[in-house]
């Protein structure tokens, strides 16, 4: 047990960053008022992989790479003794995805940690990690990438009902490497998500997507930062989400700030929400800032809407029920995202477990 | 041996201006191995007749009647009546992300038949409906109607009909936006599907060109929302040198 220090500004929920976010479901993470175990529940593949170490190493060895305003994330950074650590080495081409999952010893209990995922010089790898289980869990994962580096990068929040999850993504990016990260959030009472990027030299790119279902009483929250701070770095943001159910709640912020030294940035983000039942709230900002006008290109979009009509007369006049037509437009809307974890076994899942929420929503 | 039924068909929809009544008792009867062609000019109520024998939630059925066989069309879900043998060629088929043509056809043949085709057959099945239609294979990996061609849309719709074995086919203009060589190979797959199912065929169209690929045996002149002549193939190159003026003027 440690009690955390107090020093930190607690948000009141009125500040932009926490204002869409229901403060008393945080567990006390923002406060400073939930009581952290010493459980470290972030845990590596039994079966090792050539160029891939997995270790947990003490604070002082791997000082954090990057600083954060947020209250957990900067607790998270503070507090926690160990840092879970994924390293590639440089000029490795890893053959399997790096499973990372989480073992709990006691259901409930809370957690701060801290992972640093470092990609060497000239490796491709994909990192999967898969949250699932019951916890309180406030985390920061710093995500580094070595020039000329691939990651591929897949968080699966498939938290139990009661879990909550805050948490900082941060891809730290530098020259030529390729950043690409897809987000599912489906389970979790309350998931607060940061996926955050940060550009340090030019030819750096980065594919942030995601996917999210929010159910009765869910709050599922997304907030994407990407600072083009380097010339001739190019981001994508695609996210998509559906929710289904009284109070379910989603929120989906899109920041993207491009500075003045940033010339030739290519930037587009795009949100999309299907509402599938009265009750529920989906807010949806995107917010560009452009601090030069020589860019290659910046946009974004936003849609949040019920089922398209003609698409469920299209299907219907065909013969097909309409329980079915429903289910074969969502699993049309969100296939162009999950298809990109790239593994058969995961995608499967998750697209078994909408069509079980579509099933219960259509009755 | 099947027939469709119009009777008195009468059918207004809800726009800002209020509800507009359209079709204003349309009086029709189509049965197996005929094809009747349904000629108008723009804004006739063409398409509405078309849509509304479909079910399209647009459309509010004000008075008359549809039957199939002597079952009540009009009660039925937009599904149910696809099931009952109706189907519909649609002028602009609607597009679908994420689902892939193989998977939308599979669906829709398994709602139809009431029971999954077999994976062996159907392949083949599939195949071959596509190359009579001369589509390219990699046609069924691509997702329903998403950046189709004018005339891949159309030629999909055809596919369908082929596939889906309606007993009455109701074709919305399929000859629009079609160049020549389109036009005839959709319209053979149409005389295909009529031979192979002696489907009963509704064809909408402005213009007479598709009929010389797809003979008609009763020609109807839309006009204000009512069919305002009847006739045989003649009548049909009457409209060709005589156009629609005489039934739309004052």
């Amino acid at each position: 047990m440690s009690l955390l220090a107090t020093n930190y500004l607690t948000p009141s929920g009125r500040e932009e960053a926490w204002r869409f976010t229901p403060l008393n479901r945080l567990g006390g993470l923002h406060d400073g008022s939930v009581d952290i175990s010493d459980a470290e529940s972030m845990t590596g593949p039994e079966t090792a992989q050539a160029g891939v170490k997995i270790s947990r190493v003490s604070r002082e060895l791997l000082a954090p790479e990057s600083q954060s305003d947020d209250v957990i994330v900067s607790r998270a950074q503070a507090e926690c003794a160990t840092v879970f650590h994924v390293e590639i080495s440089p000029g490795i081409e890893v053959e399997r995805a790096i499973h990372l999952r989480r073992v709990i010893e006691r259901s409930g209990e809370s957690e701060l940690s801290r992972v640093r995922i470092t990609v060497g010089e000239n490796s491709r790898a994909v990192v999967i990690v898969e949250n699932s289980g019951n916890l309180v869990l406030g985390e920061d994962i710093e995500i580094v990438l070595a020039p000329h580096s691939f990651l591929k990068f897949v968080t699966l929040q498939e938290w139990d009902a009661p879990a909550i999850y805050a948490a900082r993504h941060h891809a730290i990016i530098d020259r030529d490497a390729t950043f690409e990260s897809v987000t599912v959030t489906v389970g979790g009472s309350l998931v607060r998500i940061l996926p955050t990027v940060e550009f340090v030299a030019s030819g750096a790119s980065a594919e942030l997507l995601g996917v999210y279902f929010a159910k009765e009483g869910q709050h599922f929250e997304h907030r994407i930062h990407v600072d083009h701070a380097v010339p001739k770095a190019k981001s994508r943001v695609n996210y998509k989400g559906a929710l289904s159910g009284d109070k379910a709640h989603t929120v989906w912020i899109g920041d993207v700030l491009i500075r003045a030294a940033a010339e030739g940035t290519d930037t587009y983000e795009l949100n999309r929400n299907l509402l599938l039942s009265d009750g529920a709230r989906a807010d949806s900002v995107p917010n560009l800032e452009i601090e030069t006008g020589e860019i290659v290109g910046a946009g974004h979009a936003s849609t949040t809407g019920r089922f398209d009509d003609e698409q469920l007369f299209y299907l219907m006049s065909r013969g097909v029920p309409m329980h079915e037509a429903r289910r074969l437009v969502v699993r049309g809307f969100f296939s162009e995202i999950i298809s990109r974890i790239g593994d058969e076994i995961i995608q499967e899942r998750l697209m078994v477990g909408i069509d079980g929420e579509l099933a219960k929503a259509g009755q | 041996m099947s027939t469709l039924d119009i009777r008195g068909l009468e059918v207004s929809v809800v726009t800002e201006k209020g509800q507009i009544e359209i079709l204003r008792g349309v009086d029709l009867t189509i049965s197996s191995g005929e094809t009747h062609a349904i000629m108008g000019p723009n804004g006739s109520g063409k398409s509405t007749l078309a849509y509304s024998i479909a079910g399209h939630p647009k459309y509010t059925i004000t008075g008359g009647s549809v039957t199939l066989d002597g079952a009540n069309v009009l009660e039925m879900t937009v599904d149910e009546r696809a099931r009952a043998g109706l189907f519909l060629a649609m002028q602009y088929p609607v597009e679908v992300p994420g689902v892939s043509v193989s998977n939308f056809l599979r669906t829709a043949a398994t709602a139809i038949r009431g029971e999954a085709p077999k994976l062996r057959t159907w392949v083949g099945e599939v195949k071959e409906a596509m190359s009579a239609l001369n589509m390219d294979p990699a046609f069924s990996e691509r997702n329903v109607n998403e950046g189709f061609s004018g005339g891949e849309k159309k030629r999909h719709e055809i596919m369908q009909l082929e596939l889906l074995k309606p007993k009455i086919a109701i074709l919305d203009e399929t000859d629009s936006g079609l160049d020549v060589d389109a036009l005839r190979i959709v319209s053979e797959g149409v005389v295909r599907a009529k031979e192979a199912n002696n489907l009963g065929v509704l064809l909408i169209t402005h213009y007479t060109r598709i009929l010389r690929y797809i003979k008609p045996d009763f020609v109807h002149v839309f006009a204000n929302g009512r069919i305002v002549e009847e006739g045989g193939p003649e009548l049909a190159d009457k409209l060709e040198a005589n156009g629609y003026a005489e039934y739309v003027g004052a």
